[in-house]
């Protein structure tokens, strides 16, 4: 009974207040034949020491090799202040901050985050967060053809250059309700939306056009010229961001000439760890006008009986709990502990910080293509601007090179040939600022070894 | 608690203040030395910065540790939360989840270099599968709703794939959680809801009334959101079963009844488990949490990917090459794998002894709580029956008669030292409380808890003015809602620029 403090004495005392013979008689209304029968495959308990050995046992089996993986989930130096306060029991194991007198330090720190999400994103509001960067692409696909004022049309533009799991995600997500998501593809030459094939679009009925910015690739869409077309169309927009890269783009409230509808993206950059995948958090941002539509918690600041100020949760007419089947969504989660990391990472970086974090992470990766497209067989699959990733074409299946590069301990980036058959054997490849010039020569010379000995044999 | 409000952090910040310890080095040497432009087309660039703090590391500490101090939470507070399962959330499960090995490894990363990780899923997939009875257990969904989502969705993929296409009505019963009727929405299907009788059972002449050629199951959390367990389960299943519909647990109360009674015993066909109740990990201030669905058989290939499997050449995942018929990827990794190591050590600490002594003892302080708060006077909504893990009082008749409200005793509370049971859920019990105290809550806390409902029912006949002013000693009074809700103020706003708008 590792965590129940109940002595002997105390379980005879409470079963004579209750009146009951035994524990046992508690379940008494419970029809027999249901009873389980004893949990064999479980195994034994362990104290805390056992369990410490075996994890560390298995997480010194995963090692640490050197990463250059991005698609969607980065590496970057996280401030030791950031999980030692998120950990702290205050913020660690509270609820919901339904009980708002007792929840002033959640509530401020999610209106804080909405603050530092909306400037950053250049949109008005923010919500508290979404469970991750393709959830949330889901929902922002959900929110617009809810929100499109003048057109009932189920179907969304999503080109191929946004990240294929968030597409997957959106499908699954969203399918059930009848969205039909329509693909444009790239231009071979740019790794960018092909405009000329989204001009097929002009003139139909769709509630939206999804952007993302910098796109899967890491290569820079024309974001304003796609964000006026869409609008000329009558279509919504929703920008798919990366938040560490808008310290130095154009955020999506300015894109074009009236700025993108909805706004959502893959929180982990600011201050979350890797983790294998999560949790993470996803970010949600929109025009005022559109609040209402908006899924997921939102925390306003209001007054008290005295008049002081204080924060409270406030629109809840939009959730499940208040209207059942008619709410906005299901969501009743955002990822608290995950956006509390996010703001306290953002408070300690500021503007500057997460500029300079911007702008070496590009540097960084313009360093690592150019180290590796020295190599024989090896080039740059797209030119024109790109943030902190991009895509290399090879000579030979990109699996092998891979697994080459693995064995000296490098992960070499993440094989497109599944997702992107047409482009060849190619990799993506990303590096941030965490990555030194050491790293990346050893990068360069592992991969110049594995290309030789697979040339050898 | 700290009682000092604490200003906004925008109010600590200073132009050109830095926390420059964590300013990356700067890139020189061989990139500067290459002449490598980082340059953004001016077109794509920002032209104004965004409006972050610029302040000191010791002042964002102090500001968000003082932040942490208005909060009531588990470690410092009782939390009777009903149907939260707020149970003591242990430290192990935190620090050995965050190795730095674990923290470190990238989604994406190969299946040679997360053996012990995946190691860890599989060994929870496979003792969620034991706990659950049920055959199969995706891991991939990041809360209980989602989790829920997955399963109406599998429900509905099973007789989709069956060619059975009018089946698109949920039935759930009114006591239900609002999750599962807007779950049953969000999978562009119909809810019908239906009746509880007296005593807190499904209302059996009411559900044979609701199932049809159209039903494509019902969503049933049992023990219910009433506090008591459905004893009629064998029968509903038969009906709905018997109208060709399946069966999804929600796995909200789970706690009550873990090494007990297993979910597939009872019939059911997909359930979803909270995992932030029963299996104790961190609430988080509103998450992150994990939703793992379980699956009979004849689901077992619709289950969201990605899963883990074991072969001879180790763990690896299965996605959606290996699963056609999957709902999908409802993640676009594997969702909160942190949150699924910390349940994965509980369990692996509670063993299968601790796990059944789980519901015992959340059994035995519910209705120890149960029995002296009645002791107490407080009206039970369901006195005939046995608590669950949790059991409702309702102040329908302090209501009445002293104009004192369930939310009333609720903020009292708070001044107590107590965070407020659950207030206003289930919708169908008036003016009620749901308590659920736990297991891991020592005789002592429930008594002393006793004490302050004791006083707060005393205060309500000697002084219900006061109690209705409460609470007092919290970092605000009773907050305006309805100006919250009108004069939206959702972002700061510095000082001057609030009072032009006011």
């Amino acid at each position: 009974m590792p965590f129940i403090p109940h002595t002997e004495d105390d379980i005879r005392s409470m079963l004579a207040t209750i009146g009951a013979p035994s524990i046992e008689a508690l379940f008494d209304e419970i029809p027999p034949a249901l009873r389980a029968k004893g949990l064999d495959g479980i195994p034994p308990g362990l104290s805390e020491m056992e369990i410490g050995r075996l994890m560390s046992e298995r997480a010194r089996r995963d090692g640490r090799p050197l990463s250059f993986l991005g698609a969607g989930a980065y590496e970057h130096h996280i401030p030791s202040a950031v999980w030692a306060i998120t950990t702290r029991g205050e913020f660690y194991s509270a609820y919901t901050p339904y009980q708002a007198e007792a929840s002033q330090g959640t509530l401020q720190v999610i209106h804080e985050y909405q603050t530092m999400m909306a400037s950053l994103t250049g949109m008005e509001v923010s919500n508290a967060s979404l469970y991750d960067g393709g959830s949330a692409v889901a929902e922002a696909a959900l929110m617009a053809v809810r929100a499109h004022r003048r057109s009932k049309s189920l179907r969304i533009v999503i080109p191929t250059t946004v990240n294929p799991d968030y597409r997957r995600v959106a499908l699954s997500t969203a399918g059930n309700q009848g969205l039909r998501f329509e693909s444009v593809p790239y231009v071979r030459d740019s790794g960018c939306i092909d405009h000329a094939a989204l001009g097929a679009y002009a003139g139909e009925d769709i509630a939206a056009l999804v952007i993302q910015q910098p796109n899967f690739f890491g290569q820079l869409e024309d974001v304003d010229a796609l964000t006026d077309w869409a609008h000329a169309q009558g279509m919504l927009v929703v920008a798919v961001v990366n938040p560490t890269s808008l310290a130095v783009l154009k955020p999506p409230g300015e894109w074009g000439t009236k700025g993108a509808d909805i706004c959502v993206g893959e929180g982990q950059p600011l201050g979350v760890p890797l983790s294998s995948g999560g949790p993470y958090f996803g970010f949600m941002a929109t025009r005022m006008e559109l609040v209402r539509s908006m899924p997921g918690r939102i925390v306003g600041r209001t007054v008290d009986l005295e008049g002081r100020a204080g924060y409270t949760l406030t629109l809840q007419a939009r959730e499940q709990h208040i209207r059942r089947g008619k709410a906005t969504s299901n969501i009743c989660t955002n990822q608290g502990l995950l956006m509390t990391a996010a703001t306290i990472y953002m408070t300690l970086l500021g503007p500057t910080g997460l500029a300079q974090v911007a702008e070496a992470s590009m540097a960084r990766t313009a360093q690592l293509v150019a180290a590796l497209t020295r190599l024989p067989g090896v080039q740059a699959a797209f030119t024109g601007p790109r943030f902190h990733e991009a895509v290399l074409r090879l000579d030979r299946p990109a699996g092998g090179v891979l697994r080459a590069l693995e064995v000296q301990g490098v992960l070499g980036g993440v094989d497109l040939s599944a997702d992107f058959p047409e482009l060849g054997p190619a990799l993506l490849v990303c590096a941030t600022e965490t990555k030194t010039d050491a790293d990346i020569e050893r990068y360069a010379g592992a991969l110049g070894q594995a290309l030789q000995a697979s040339r050898a044999a | 608690m700290n009682q000092t409000l604490e200003k906004s952090i925008f109010e600590y910040s200073r132009p050109g203040r830095v926390a420059a310890a964590q300013l990356p080095p700067p890139v020189g040497g061989r990139a500067a030395a290459e002449g490598i432009g980082t340059a953004v087309p001016e077109a794509l660039r920002r032209r104004k910065a965004p409006l972050l703090p610029e302040v000191s590391e010791l002042d964002a500490v102090r500001h968000f540790t003082r932040l942490s101090q208005l909060n009531f939470s588990i470690d410092t507070n009782f939390y009777p939360l009903g149907s939260c399962t707020m149970k003591y959330n242990p430290k192990a499960c935190n620090q050995y989840a965050m190795l730095p090995e674990f923290l470190a490894r990238h989604p994406r990363a190969p299946e040679s270099q997360g053996q012990g990780f995946l190691e860890c899923m599989f060994e929870l997939q496979e003792m969620l599968k034991e706990v659950t009875g049920m055959s199969a257990v995706s891991l991939s969904p990041m809360a209980g709703a989602h989790g829920e989502f997955a399963g109406v969705a599998m429900i509905r993929a099973y007789h989709r794939a069956r060619g059975d296409l009018a089946r698109n009505e949920i039935i759930v019963p009114e006591a239900a959680h609002g999750t599962n009727p807007a779950t049953a929405t969000m999978c562009g299907c119909i809810v019908k809801e239906i009746p509880v009788d007296a005593e807190g059972d499904v209302d059996l002449a009411a559900l044979q009334r609701a199932v049809g050629p159209n039903t494509a199951g019902i969503m049933l959390t049992n023990p219910s959101t009433l506090g008591v367990f459905e004893r009629k389960i064998g029968e509903v299943a038969r009906i709905v079963h018997g109208a060709g519909g399946l069966l999804y647990y929600d796995g909200a109360n789970l706690n009550a009844i873990l090494g007990k009674v297993r979910p597939g015993d009872m019939g059911f066909d997909v359930i979803h488990m909270n995992l932030h109740k029963t299996f104790s990990t961190p609430h988080g201030g509103g998450g992150p949490g994990a939703g793992a669905v379980g699956v009979a058989a004849r689901l077992e290939p619709f289950l969201p990917v990605p899963l883990v499997a074991r072969g001879e050449g180790g763990y690896r995942w299965l996605a959606e090459a290996e699963r056609p018929q999957s709902i999908g990827r409802l993640s676009a990794f594997m969702g909160n794998a942190g949150v699924l190591l910390r349940a994965y050590i509980y369990m692996r600490m509670l063993g299968r002894e601790g796990m059944s002594r789980v519901g015992e003892f959340a059994t035995l302080n519910a209705n120890y709580l149960q029995a002296r708060l009645r002791a107490a006077g407080y009206e039970l909504a369901y006195p005939t029956r046995r608590a669950s893990h949790e059991f409702i009082v309702t102040m329908k008749k302090q209501a009445r008669e002293l104009d004192v409200t369930a939310m009333d005793i609720a903020k009292r509370l708070l001044d107590h030292g107590f965070h407020a049971p659950t207030t206003y859920f289930p919708l169908l019990v008036p003016e009620c409380l749901l308590i659920e105290p736990t297991e891991t809550e020592s005789k002592e806390t429930l008594d002393a808890f006793v004490e302050a409902m004791t006083a707060i029912l005393d205060e309500a006949q000697s002084n219900a003015a006061k109690l209705k002013g409460a609470p007092y000693t919290m970092p605000v009074r009773r907050l305006d809602d309805v100006r919250a809700a009108k004069q939206l103020e959702l972002t700061w706003k510095p000082p001057q620029a609030a009072t032009m708008a006011g």
